[in-house]
């Protein structure tokens, strides 16, 4: 090869610019109707529609590594998820753990958290839970202890128990799904609420369904089998 | 004659008779061992006090170590490594700095999904927590940018781990992990022998599409009038790239490719329409704008790709397969999600499909596209070299097969634009990430995993060439046959380009006159050092820089004022790219 083989000949440059290229502008260009929405989704642009974000309860069974839960949170964080609680805690198997999960998001989120919290290693499988899922919380509350007869009343209408009454303070726990805790939480108030630790729900699937892909119900000791997430 | 040609003296004979790893007796025996297992042979790393048992025993190993100048070379050359081969890279750093100067090119890995092993010191487990010299949370810093990382914590198992983060680089979807290894563990007594690599029970890609999924998604692109293949990288890790190029060309189906797809189908072909996106070609974006039926294939729809999400391929149902579930529909709704291995997937469709799709003005189309948006520039005598030529000659003098390393900026877009690729895994360069850097020690660990008589270009940038140019002197001391091809226009050029195009020509921070001499610079590496100003020495230079048996850097004094186009401005509409500056 020698130079000769790339001589420069500026005949080819002459309808060229000095920099750029050249070709119909932007505006000198056809450019379709169409339209697709913030979620990718191709809209009718007479009719614009996005998913509206809705709750979902969403439980994960995984392998009990260092770390596992700092891994989940930090996805959270990281793909900016809209998380409303997290429970966990252990199973039928020994080094597997149930997550709880409570996100607020458009139905492509809800796609989205379930299939990237399928990708982490230690999870076995995910899984969102129907309505009519068996979902509960705990609450404990902490109130002035100037009533404790008008307390005890409540705390009994709401199937709640009182663990601890002092001359100062009376503290409650209750259970029930997140309006009646709401709820009683809105006629504690007339004492005087001074503390309140909520966990968040945690929740199986109804009757002799499985809460997450794979899992068999009542089957101690035999590890759940992953499922590919669809 | 070159180091490798010497005849070996007396005591490297005797040092290769010390090469023969015994049974296993330490945890950091067992970490070799498993390396040894699953086939690696080449490892990049620097050493380092907490990970020196792991060194001690690779003293012992056929596995050729490559000591790096700087970890994120490391990490960079394994990556590169993992691109050519097709299988993972694997690097080494010790506690600490170690590991935390691996993160960029770990991240890098995670974003292009290269399959990376990276293999970190770690303070002694009793210690961990406890503030210690050179102690760093790794595996806490690396979990948002590896597929997986493990802290190893028994000498008896670290081997199978080891083995487990190898195997699940390279499974589905490559992607980095990281094995921690705490100096307790790698100096701990153990007999146990690891057994061969194997992937995590918990994950299982999917490798074949639904077969009523296939079946619809045939329908679809026998009924398209427009329809239009969109190759990924995902074609290229799959091994994909003779299934995709026999699927395109029996249903005459136009292609364009990613930037990361570069290779995968042949730019020369009259199908392809070269890549798209940011910097595509405008036929390229043209073809995406207009089609009604885009068959994408390992692709996750990077917004540098795709642009404004509301105006891109507005017109277009969508096929998308991919091997990880959770990139369909992410970015882009799929209309027709094909979950498996690119490859087993097209095969199906090609079994489903009855007819081609009817598409011949599409195709008329495309051609006249291609007619009307040349990828051509000018080359006027009073305006300095145009970094486009130089691109192209490299090109020319070069065979088919020969591997192009970039680092990231203006001169990443115009060899991407200007070099005619037709083979995958020739084109090694810093996507998702945008490493500025990368490919000085990508050109490194290319040159270590090529064949030997392919050709290593690294085409590099002034402000790229600088961040990593320490790698030079590994390639001097190894003696790398790589030409290393710097487009020098004295500005970290993308962001001038950023600053008169959109913050009025306020040129902050983005002059780099200050740059050294890199022909001279490359001398005192120990690298042959060439510069050019004129058209009129550019071939000739090439010629004996690319015949130079050893490192050689080329500093190309190029136009300052020429910029990359066509452009579509960020968040922009695919088809509205720019050709010329007063049109952004």
């Amino acid at each position: 090869m020698s130079s000769d083989d790339f001589k420069v000949t500026d005949d080819s440059d002459e309808d060229l610019p000095k920099h750029g290229l050249k070709g119909p502008s932007p505006d000198e260009r056809p450019h379709p109707e169409g339209r697709r929405n913030s979620q990718g989704i191709r809209i009718d642009p007479e009719a614009e529609a996005e998913h509206e974000p809705r709750r979902a309860v969403i439980s994960a069974l995984v392998e009990d590594d260092p770390g596992v839960l700092s891994r989940v949170s930090g996805l959270f964080s990281r793909r900016q998820f809209n998380i409303e609680s997290l429970t966990v805690g252990p199973t039928t198997v020994e080094n597997h753990s149930r997550i709880t999960l409570v996100v607020e998001e458009p139905e492509p989120g809800i796609d989205q958290v379930e299939k990237q919290l399928a990708k982490l290693k230690p999870v076995i499988a995910v899984g969102e839970l129907d309505a009519d899922a068996v979902r509960t919380e705990l609450v404990l509350l902490k109130v002035e202890g100037d009533e404790p007869d008008k307390v005890h009343a409540v705390t009994e209408m709401y199937d709640g128990q009182t663990l601890d009454a002092g001359p100062k303070t009376i503290t409650v726990q209750l259970t029930g799904d997140e309006q009646e805790i709401d709820d009683a939480i809105d006629a504690f108030r007339q004492f005087g609420i001074i503390e309140i630790a909520r966990t968040g729900y945690t929740a199986l699937a109804r009757g002799n369904q499985a809460t997450v892909p794979g899992e068999k119900p009542g089957t101690a000791d035999e590890p759940t089998r992953p499922t590919n997430a669809q | 004659m070159s180091k490798q040609e010497q005849p070996p003296s007396a005591t490297e004979e005797e040092a290769d008779e010390e090469r023969a790893i015994g049974p296993v007796t330490t945890g950091s025996e067992s970490v070799i061992r498993a390396l040894e297992n699953a086939g690696v042979e080449a490892a990049f790393g620097v050493q380092g006090g907490a990970i020196m048992p792991v060194y001690d025993a690779l003293y012992h190993s056929d596995i050729r170590h490559i000591t790096m100048a700087h970890e994120q070379g490391a990490a960079h050359a394994a990556d590169a490594f993992s691109v050519v081969r097709n299988e993972p890279g694997v690097c080494l750093a010790t506690s600490g700095p170690g590991a935390t100067n691996l993160v960029t090119g770990i991240a890098d890995a995670n974003m292009d999904s290269d399959g990376l092993v990276a293999l970190t010191g770690q303070v002694p487990a009793d210690m961990v927590g406890s503030d210690a010299f050179q102690e760093t949370d790794t595996t806490g810093v690396t979990a948002p940018i590896t597929k997986h990382n493990y802290f190893a914590d028994d000498p008896d198992s670290v081997g199978d781990t080891v083995g487990e983060a190898i195997a699940l680089a390279d499974e589905g979807r490559p992607g980095p992990t990281l094995v921690d290894l705490p100096k307790d563990v790698t100096l701990g007594e153990t007999d146990a022998e690891p057994g061969p690599a194997t992937p995590p029970e918990t994950t299982q890609p999917q490798y074949v599409a639904d077969e009523a999924d296939v079946r619809e998604a045939a329908d679809a692109i026998e009924a398209a009038e427009r329809p239009l293949l969109l190759f990924g990288g995902g074609v290229i890790k799959a091994d994909a790239t003779d299934e995709a190029r026999s699927f395109a060309r029996e249903y005459e189906i136009p292609v364009v490719t990613t930037m990361p797809g570069i290779g995968s189908f042949p730019e020369d072909d009259d199908l392809c329409l070269s890549w798209a996106g940011m910097h595509g070609t405008g036929y390229a974006n043209m073809a995406i704008t207009h089609t009604d039926l885009l068959i994408a294939v390992g692709t996750r729809f990077d917004d540098r790709l795709t642009g404004g999400i509301d105006t891109f391929a507005p017109e277009a149902e969508v096929i998308h397969i991919d091997i990880d579930p959770a990139e369909i529909s992410k970015n882009v709704h799929a209309d027709y999600p094909l979950i498996g291995d690119a490859g087993i997937v097209l095969d199906q469709l090609d079994d489903a499909i009855g007819r081609a799709p009817e598409a011949e003005s599409w195709r008329e189309q495309c051609l006249t596209w291609q007619d009307e948006y040349p990828m051509d520039y000018a080359t006027p005598d009073d305006e300095p070299l145009k970094p486009q030529f130089v691109v192209e000659v490299l090109d020319e003098a070069t065979a088919d097969d020969t591997i192009v390393t970039t680092g990231v900026g203006q001169h990443q877009m115009w060899a991407a634009q200007y070099w005619t690729f037709s083979e995958p895994r020739t084109w090694v360069s810093s996507h998702g990430l945008g490493t500025m850097g990368y490919g000085l020690p990508a050109a490194v660990g290319a040159r270590i995993a090529a064949d030997d008589d392919q050709q290593v270009v690294c085409i590099d940038g002034d402000g790229s060439f600088l961040m990593t140019i320490q790698a030079l002197s590994v390639a001097v001391r190894e003696d790398l046959d790589i030409t290393v091809a710097v487009l020098n226009n004295e500005y970290i050029g993308m962001v001038r380009q950023w600053q008169d195009a959109f913050f009025e020509g306020r040129r902050m921070a983005a002059e780099y006159n200050w740059c050294p001499e890199f022909d001279m610079l490359a001398e005192a590496f120990g690298a042959r050092g060439f510069r050019v100003d004129d058209y009129d020495e550019v071939a000739d230079t090439v010629e004996k820089a690319l015949s130079y048996d050893g490192p050689s850097v080329i500093d190309f004094h190029i136009d300052p004022a020429e910029n990359v186009y066509p452009m579509v401005p960020s968040g922009g509409a695919n088809g509205k790219f720019a050709l010329t500056e007063d049109q952004l």
